[in-house]
C-alpha cells in the first residue's frame, strides 16, 4: 500500500501549505507595523472614513481574534471587499482567473514542446556547433526580463496583432460566429503566451539537456548501444525516458515562475487576467483584492504541484518510496 | 597542506574531483580561468561593476540633467538617445547600474546566509532539525515567490533595505536544498568521522571540515542567485513597487512603459536596459553554472556522444 500512503503523504502536505499561505497571508497583511488603512493613500479620507474602514475589517480587535475571523471568514468564501469597486473580492478575480487560464496553458505547451525538443537535440549532440547553438539560444531567452521580451514583442508587432485587450470591442457589432470570436481571442492571446512561452522555452531546454547527458553517461545507456541499438531508439525509448522525472520535478517548480509571468505580461498587455487584477490592485493600493489575487495564485501553484507529485508516482512509482 | 597533495600530473582517480579535494578554495578560480565560458562570464560582472563604480567620472552627463527634448532618437551625441525627461539613455544606464548591482549581490549575501545555514544545519544534524527545517523549506518552496514579493513590498514600502531584505528572505530556498544534499554526503566521509571520533565539536567540524567542502557550491549558487535576485529587482520596479528615488533598470525598463516610449517608437529607450539587464544574468549564468558543472562528476561520462565514445573522464574533462 506504498501508492495508498505517498498519496496521503503528498494530499497533507498540500493542504498544510494552503494553510502555511493563508496564515503567511494574515500575516503580512494585518502584523505588519501599521496596517492596510495606515498605508492607504488616499488624499480624500477622513479619519472618521478610516475608523470605519477598520471595523468593517475587523482591525480594531486583537490580532488573534482577527486571526480567527479571518479564517472563518476564508471558510465561506469571503474574501472581503475591494477598496475601489466594493465589489467581493473573490467576484472580481474568478473571471480573470479565467481569461489567465488559456493563455497560460498555450505558453506553457509551446514551451515544453519545444523546450524537450531542442534540449534532446543539444544534449544528444553534445559538444557540437549544434549544441552549441541551441544553448546560447536558451540561455540567451532565460537571461531575458519577461516584461522586457513582451515590450520587444509589441514594438515588433505592433501592427501585425492586436497588443492589448482579450478581444476586440467591435467585433460583437458585426455579429460574429462562434469561429469568429475564437480566432479573435486567440489572436489576442499570442502575443502574451509567446511572451511567457519564449522565455520558459529558454529554461526548459537548459534543463532537459543536463538531464538527459546526465542519463546518456549511465551504464544503461551503454549496455543499449552494446546491443546494437539504433542511437534514435537509444535516446527517445531509453535515455528521454528516465530522463523525464527530473524534467517534470523542474517544471513543476518553475509553476511559480509562470504566475510572475502571468503577472509581468498581463501588465504589459493589458491583458485582462489575474495578473492583471495584481497589478491593478497594486498600483491602486487595493489590499483586499492584493491579498485574494495572492491567496489565489498560492492555491492555484500548490494544487499544480500536487497534481504533479500524483504524476510523478505514474511517471515513477520509486518516488514512494 | 593542500598545496603539497596537488603535485602536477598527479594522476586522476576515475569519477574522483581530484580539484575539490585537493585544492580546496581553488576551484572556483581554476573554473573561472579553465573554462572559456565562465572567464568570458566572470569579465562581463567584472566590467558591468567596474562601470557601476565609475559612473560619476565617466557617464557622459549627469543623471537628472536634461540635455535634449523628450525621445530624442540616437545620434553621435547621445549614442542611445534621451528618455522622456530628456536625459542621456548611456548615462542612465550607467548610473542604473549600481542600484541593479547592489541590490543583486546584497540580497543574494542574504539568501546565501539564510539559505546556507539552513542547508549546513539540516544536512549535518539530520534527524527532527533536518524534518524541520526541510518542510518549512519546501513551503517556500511551493509558493510562488513575485506574489509574495510583491505583497511584502506593497505594505513594507518601497526603500531599497527593503527591497534587498524581500528578495532575500524570497530566493534562500533552492540553496538550503542544494547546500544540505551536499553536506549530507560530506559528512559520512571519512574524515569527518575521523575528526567526530577525535572529539572534535560540532561548531569545529562544520566550519573546519564541511564549509570548506561546500564553499565552491556556495558560490556557485550565490552567483545565480544573484542574476535572479536583479530579475526580482526588475520585476518589482516594473510593478511600481521600486525605490522611487533611485535610478536602476529594472525602473528604466518601467519608466519606459509608464511614459508611452512604445506609442512613439523610442526603442532606445526601452531595449537598452533590458539588454544590459540580460548581459549581466548571462554573465551570472555562465560562471555560477560552469562551477557547478565543475563539480558534478556525473556530467563527465558520456555513451552516446557524436565526437567521441565517452566511458571514463579524461583527464582533460575534469578541469
Amino acid at each position: 500500500m506504498r501508492g495508498a500512503d505517498y498519496f496521503l503523504k503528498r494530499t497533507v502536505f498540500a493542504l498544510v501549505t494552503v494553510f502555511v499561505a493563508i496564515t503567511l497571508n494574515f500575516i503580512i497583511f494585518r502584523a505588519a507595523p501599521g496596517d492596510a488603512v495606515t498605508g492607504l493613500r488616499c488624499q480624500f479620507c477622513t479619519i472618521e472614513f478610516k475608523d470605519q474602514l477598520r471595523e468593517e475589517l475587523g482591525l480594531d480587535k486583537s490580532k488573534w481574534e482577527q486571526y480567527v475571523i479571518y479564517l472563518e471568514s476564508l471558510a465561506q468564501g469571503d474574501m472581503g471587499r475591494s477598496f475601489v469597486t466594493r465589489e467581493p473580492v473573490l467576484d472580481e478575480l474568478i473571471d480573470p482567473l479565467l481569461n489567465t487560464l488559456p493563455m497560460i496553458a498555450l505558453g506553457t505547451a509551446f514551451s515544453i514542446v519545444f523546450g524537450i525538443l531542442s534540449g534532446v537535440v543539444a544534449a544528444w549532440r553534445r559538444g557540437t556547433f549544434l549544441d552549441w547553438g541551441n544553448l546560447s539560444f536558451s540561455l540567451l531567452f532565460y537571461s531575458l526580463p519577461t516584461q522586457w521580451l513582451g515590450l520587444m514583442l509589441l514594438i515588433v508587432f505592433a501592427g501585425t496583432l492586436p497588443a492589448s485587450g482579450i478581444s476586440d470591442p467591435f467585433l460583437e457589432f458585426t455579429d460574429p460566429s462562434w469561429w469568429d470570436t475564437f480566432v479573435d481571442r486567440l489572436e489576442h492571446m499570442i502575443l502574451p503566451a509567446a511572451t511567457i512561452g519564449i522565455v520558459l522555452y529558454g529554461e526548459y531546454a537548459l534543463i532537459v539537456r543536463s538531464s538527459l547527458m546526465e542519463t546518456l553517461g549511465e551504464d544503461f545507456v551503454l549496455t543499449a548501444r552494446a546491443k546494437g541499438l539504433r542511437n534514435w531508439a537509444i535516446v527517445w525509448k531509453h535515455a528521454f525516458r528516465s530522463a523525464l522525472l527530473p524534467v517534470a520535478t523542474l517544471i513543476a517548480l518553475s509553476l511559480g515562475y509562470l504566475v510572475a509571468g502571468a503577472i509581468l505580461v498581463e501588465a504589459v498587455f493589458s491583458y485582462p487576467g489575474i495578473g492583471l487584477a495584481t497589478y491593478d490592485a497594486v498600483t491602486e493600493r487595493d489590499y483586499p483584492v492584493l491579498q485574494g489575487a495572492f491567496l489565489i495564485l498560492t492555491l492555484s501553484v500548490v494544487f499544480a504541484n500536487y497534481m504533479a507529485d500524483l504524476l510523478y508516482f505514474k511517471l515513477d512509482p520509486r518516488v514512494a518510496e | 597542506m593542500s598545496q603539497a597533495v596537488s603535485a602536477p600530473g598527479a594522476p586522476a582517480e576515475p569519477g574522483d574531483l581530484p580539484e575539490t579535494r585537493r585544492r580546496r578554495g581553488g576551484v572556483v578560480w581554476a573554473v573561472l580561468r579553465s573554462r572559456p565560458q565562465a572567464t568570458l562570464g566572470g569579465a562581463v560582472i567584472v566590467v558591468t561593476i567596474l562601470i557601476a563604480l565609475l559612473a560619476p567620472y565617466i557617464a557622459p552627463y549627469g543623471p537628472r540633467e536634461k540635455v535634449g527634448p523628450p525621445f530624442a532618437p540616437p545620434s553621435s551625441e547621445f549614442w542611445l538617445g534621451l528618455d522622456d525627461g530628456g536625459v542621456d539613455m548611456v548615462t542612465l544606464l550607467m548610473y542604473g547600474a549600481r542600484v541593479s548591482l547592489i541590490v543583486g549581490f546584497a540580497a543574494a549575501a542574504v539568501a546565501m546566509l539564510i539559505g546556507g545555514t539552513v542547508g549546513i544545519l539540516a544536512g549535518y544534524f539530520g534527524g527532527k532539525t533536518d524534518i524541520t527545517l526541510m518542510r518549512i523549506t519546501d513551503y517556500f518552496l511551493v509558493i510562488p515567490d513575485v506574489p509574495l514579493m510583491i505583497a511584502i513590498a506593497a505594505i513594507w514600502g518601497r526603500s531599497l533595505t527593503n527591497i534587498i531584505i524581500i528578495i532575500g528572505i524570497i530566493y534562500w530556498t533552492g540553496t538550503a536544498r542544494i547546500i544540505r544534499a551536499q553536506v549530507k554526503s560530506v559528512r559520512e566521509r571519512v574524515y569527518v568521522r575521523r575528526a567526530q571520533a577525535l572529539g572534535a565539536t560540532d561548531r569545529r567540524i562544520i566550519f573546519r571540515h564541511v564549509l570548506p567542502q561546500v564553499a565552491p557550491l556556495l558560490v556557485a549558487n550565490t552567483v545565480l542567485t544573484v542574476a535572479i535576485a536583479i530579475f526580482a529587482e526588475t520585476a518589482l520596479a516594473f510593478l511600481g513597487l521600486g525605490d522611487p528615488s533611485l535610478i536602476s533598470w529594472g525602473r528604466l525598463i518601467e519608466n519606459a512603459f509608464v511614459s508611452n516610449a512604445i506609442t512613439v517608437d523610442a526603442w532606445w529607450a526601452i531595449a537598452p536596459p533590458g539588454i544590459a539587464v540580460a548581459i549581466v544574468i548571462l554573465g551570472c549564468t555562465m560562471v555560477g553554472t560552469s562551477i557547478e558543472d565543475a563539480l558534478n562528476p556525473r556530467l563527465r561520462v558520456g555513451h552516446l556522444s557524436v565526437r567521441r565514445f565517452r566511458l571514463r573522464p579524461t583527464p582533460k574533462d575534469a578541469a
